[in-house]
C-alpha cells in the first residue's frame, strides 16, 4: 500500500484522526496540544497519529491535504483545518456541530 | 530585508489586503521544535483582505500558504494564520 493509500485509510476507517507531532497524552508541540485540548474538552473520540515516528506519514500527510503543516484535523475523511482553524471552529460553536451532524457525539453544553 | 518584511511584502503583492500584521513570533517559542538562534521561525499573520470573499476557512490558509511557500520551506517553522474577508 503506498502512503497515500495508507493515510487514505486511516482517515476513513476513524471518524476523528489527528495527525499530530506526539501522542494525546504527551504533545510535542503547542499547536498539536492546543487541538488535542479542544477534542478532549469537547469529548469527542479521536484517533491520535503521531507523525514524529513515522518520516513517511509526516512527509505524506502534508501531500495529501496540500497542507504544509501539522497538526491536521480529519472528520469522516475530510481535512477540516490546522490548530487556527480548529480554534476559530471551536470558538464559535461550529466544530461541534459539524461532528453532531455526521453523527459522532460531542459532550451536552461542550461550548467554547 | 528580514523574513518578515519579505513575507509581508509578499502578502501585500498578492492580496491587497485592507490590513496586514506579520509577527515575529519566535521569542515564545525559545527551546521549542524548530526555534533557532536569530529567531524568524515562527510568524502569526493577521490579513484582511477582499481576496478572500466567498472562501472557506481552509481555501484562505492555502491561499496565505502557497504565497508563502517558499518560506515555509525554508526557515519558517511555523505559521499562525488568521485570514479574514472586509468586515468579517
Amino acid at each position: 500500500m503506498s502512503i497515500q493509500d495508507t493515510i487514505k485509510n486511516e482517515v476513513t476507517s476513524n471518524d476523528v484522526v489527528l495527525f499530530m507531532k506526539g501522542t494525546p497524552q504527551f504533545p510535542m508541540c503547542g499547536f498539536s496540544g492546543q487541538v488535542v485540548q479542544i477534542l478532549d474538552y469537547i469529548g469527542v473520540p479521536y484517533k491520535g497519529v503521531n507523525v514524529l515516528e513515522d518520516e513517511a506519514i509526516r512527509q505524506g500527510i502534508k501531500d495529501y491535504a496540500n497542507w504544509p503543516t501539522i497538526p491536521q484535523l480529519y472528520v469522516k475523511g475530510e481535512f477540516i483545518g490546522g490548530c487556527d482553524i480548529v480554534r476559530e471552529m471551536f470558538q464559535s460553536g461550529e466544530l461541534q456541530s459539524h461532528l453532531a451532524a455526521n453523527g459522532i457525539p460531542v459532550k451536552q453544553g461542550a461550548g467554547a | 530585508m528580514s523574513v518578515r518584511d519579505v513575507m509581508a511584502v509578499k502578502l501585500r503583492e498578492a492580496l491587497a489586503p485592507t490590513e496586514l500584521e506579520v509577527i515575529d513570533e519566535s521569542d515564545r517559542h525559545i527551546g521549542h521544535g524548530g526555534w533557532r538562534e536569530g529567531g524568524e521561525t515562527h510568524f502569526s499573520v493577521k490579513v484582511v483582505s477582499p481576496a478572500f470573499i466567498g472562501k472557506s476557512r481552509v481555501e484562505r490558509h492555502r491561499m496565505v500558504n502557497a504565497i508563502l511557500a517558499e518560506e515555509l520551506a525554508g526557515r519558517v517553522h511555523a505559521l499562525a494564520v488568521n485570514a479574514k474577508a472586509p468586515g468579517e
